[in-house]
């Protein structure tokens, strides 16, 4: 599905990832941790084309056959066409817009296309009707699934943290991705919420899509994910499933800590 | 310190200010130069300091919380008037010229070009979120555009409209370019320069835009191709209906004319904030790196934005080419753009009931105030006043630019200042302002 060859990433004289290669399969959920600095978001960024790779390779391999070189194509197109999406650690939502306008904006390419070059839409013309009806229609089946329906009109910038974490997602699944990268999803839910998170993330498996996650919720981390990377200082420290991971002791004493066993929950 | 006190100081400080600059006046007499006092002028200054101060303490003497509620339940007001006030304006707009008064037909058009300037520029500032200073230039352009088209092959004003808005959307995309990557401060620097430039090179390219002499002789407007001359031929209005020609059956057609043409922005604006474009546009204004994330063009996105908004600003640029008559590189200059973007900003960016008033308040308004101190000059004719009622009319940006500090004070974002959702499930219920971004270009 993705495969990250060789990536390495310099600013200035700091390397902040170095050589680090991994692959992620279709329809698992592969977690990158790692201690704060370790290069997770740094990888992130270079996968969904926010920073330009200083050297190596990302190859995206769609269900269909179609491999897309994501080092290479600009930010938004690695949205549009590779079909990768993303939230961001510090939540950015479009504050001002109502939570049903921001899935829709998601939606943006799909609704262009169906605008005639805007002209006809303007005079009211075209399918952009029907398309719209299809967008909300979208739009509604996250809002479901997030449990947002109720709040459909209101702004987004209203919405409870924990709720704008999953508009956040919500919102990144509209495009229809094959590959949705989480950046610390469980960063400040309390337990109830996440454990929803978990169980939104298991649906949207289960629906198709592949999921790439940084976390630092052990709990989230070792019970959903099927696949765990564990980074420190830019390099790869280990790879393998989360009971691998956990018995590694190179991850044990730069991540996890000694004797702490109790501290992670099964 | 009590209220009273405190004013009684800033009156004091007010006296020793103005004690020289107001109380002292020189006349040129027949022995050159000489002084004479001013005191009763010097006095209503004073007072104005003292009632002033006591105001302002008065008013802040509120609590934070009873301000806030005071904010929010004029705002409410103001988003519930708007229902009202819409039509009742529209309707007023298109009964004007019955009224038959070519002063206030004259007015009103100037007030619906800065209508339509403010809507125009409302997509890049408003909706995007670009801070745009040099919105004069697509004026320039678009009034240019007509200008020459028309003097040099004899085209009318319905064939050079869109060539007029094209050539400006055309600008307004060369201008997007270079200052796509450029946000905030530096981008209303750049657009600022850009406003220059193009009024320096009309100034200096004489061969082709007659430099600081301008263009004169541009053709005026044909209703179906129905001439307003004064000749009353059967090629014109006056003899095609049978009628007396006259100068104000002109007036009145090129004030339906900018009628027309800003509903038209006003209509267009409003059906692309409810498409794809125009969410996108307020996306960006809210998160740009968010709307990469999502596939959105940011680049393609933007270059919309300044086209259409330039396209907008181009007709009103031909428009006012047409009505004039004569153009020169004078009327494109910097405090235009600044009128301009006034008049959004006091709106409230975003909204275009907001603009709509603001343009009236600040053109007309301006207007009214002038009459205004004129008409309280002419009543002031006893002996104390003299010296102060001929010059109460110099005195109205004084007064104009008091009362927008004022306003901007009390409503920091704008008259209407609430954003209304584009689309809704259920119900649509307007986003306060303080949601709201702004935009950092």
């Amino acid at each position: 599905m993705l495969s990250v060859s060789g990536l390495t990433m310099r600013f200035g004289g700091l390397k902040a990832v170095d050589e680090l290669s991994f692959e992620a399969r279709a329809g698992d959920i592969t977690a990158v941790i790692g201690p704060n600095g370790a290069g997770k978001t740094t990888v992130f960024n270079c996968i969904t084309g926010f920073y330009r790779p200083t050297v190596g390779t990302i190859v995206l391999t769609h269900p269909d056959g179609g491999t897309y070189p994501l080092q290479r194509m600009p930010g938004h197109r690695i949205a549009s066409a590779a079909r990768v999406a993303r939230t961001f650690q510090n939540i950015r939502l479009f504050a001002g817009m109502t939570v049903l306008e921001n899935l829709l904006v998601a939606q943006h390419n799909t609704l262009m296309a169906a605008t005639g070059l805007g002209v006809l839409a303007v005079l009211g013309l075209g399918r952009y009707r029907a398309a719209e009806a299809a967008g909300v229609k979208k739009a509604r089946h996250w809002l479901d699934a997030i449990g947002l329906t109720a709040r459909a009109d209101d702004p987004a910038g209203a919405l409870p943290y924990g709720a704008q974490r999953r508009l956040e997602i919500a919102r990144a699944m509209c495009i229809d991705p094959v590959l949705l990268c989480l950046d610390e999803p469980a960063a400040g839910l309390n337990p109830r919420e996440s454990e929803e998170l978990n169980q939104l993330l298991l649906r949207i498996r289960q629906e198709g899509c592949s999921l790439l996650l940084i976390e630092h919720d052990m709990g989230v981390v070792m019970r959903i994910s099927d696949h765990i990377v564990v980074l420190d200082h830019g390099k790869k420290i280990s790879d393998g499933t989360p009971a691998e991971v956990r018995a590694d002791p190179t991850v044990i004493a730069a991540y996890l800590g000694e004797g702490e066993e109790d501290e992670v929950p099964a | 310190m009590t209220p009273l006190r405190d004013a009684f100081l800033s009156a004091i400080v007010a006296l020793g200010l103005c004690g020289p600059l107001v109380g002292l006046v020189t006349t040129s007499g027949d022995r050159g130069l000489s002084i004479h006092a001013r005191p009763i002028a010097t006095a209503v200054v004073v007072g104005l300091v003292f009632l002033g101060r006591l105001a302002i303490l008065s008013w802040r003497g509120r609590t934070r919380a009873e301000a806030v509620q005071a904010n929010r339940a004029f705002a409410e007001r103001i988003t519930r008037a708007g229902k009202y006030v819409t039509p009742v304006l529209l309707v007023a707009a298109v009964a004007l010229p019955f009224t038959g008064s070519r002063y206030y037909i004259d007015l009103g058009t100037l007030v619906l070009t800065y209508i339509m300037l403010g809507w125009g520029l409302n997509i890049v500032v408003g909706l995007a979120g670009l801070l745009d200073l040099g919105y004069v230039a697509f004026y320039a352009v678009g009034a240019y555009s007509y200008a020459i088209l028309a003097t040099t092959f004899g085209l009318g004003f319905w064939t050079c409209l869109p060539m007029a808005g094209i050539l400006a959307a055309m600008w307004g995309v060369m201008l997007g370019f270079p200052v796509l990557r450029l946000r905030g401060d530096y981008l209303a620097i750049v657009t600022l320069a850009f406003g220059e430039i193009i009024r320096i090179v009309l100034t200096n390219w004489v061969s082709l835009t007659n430099g600081p002499n301008g263009i004169t002789g541009i053709p005026r407007p044909t209703l179906f191709g129905l001439a307003f001359s004064m000749d009353g031929g059967s090629g014109t209005f006056a003899g095609f209906f049978n009628i007396e020609p006259e100068v104000i059956q002109r007036i009145i057609f090129l004030y339906y004319v900018i009628l027309g043409l800003a509903l038209l922005t006003n209509w267009v604006s409003l059906r692309l904030r409810r498409l794809p474009l125009g969410r996108a546009w307020e996306a960006l204004r809210e998160d740009e790196i968010a709307c990469r994330s999502l596939g959105i063009n940011v680049r393609n996105t933007k270059l919309t934005a300044f086209g259409i908004g330039a396209m907008f600003g181009g007709f009103a640029g031909a428009f006012f080419a047409t009505r004039q008559a004569f153009i020169s590189p004078e009327s494109f200059t910097f405090i235009e753009s600044a009128t301009v973007l006034a008049i959004v900003v006091l709106g409230g960016l975003g909204s275009q009931l907001g603009v709509a008033l603001a343009a009236v308040v600040m053109i007309g308004g301006l207007e009214a105030l002038r009459d205004f101190l004129s008409f309280l000059g002419d009543q002031m004719n006893s002996e104390v006043f003299a010296g102060i009622a001929s010059e109460l009319p110099l005195y109205r940006m004084l007064i104009f630019g008091l009362a927008l500090v004022v306003m901007m004070i009390l409503r920091p974002r704008g008259l209407v200042s609430g954003r209304t959702p584009s689309v809704a499930l259920t119900t649509v219920k307007e986003i306060a302002p303080d949601l709201v971004a702004q935009g950092r270009g």
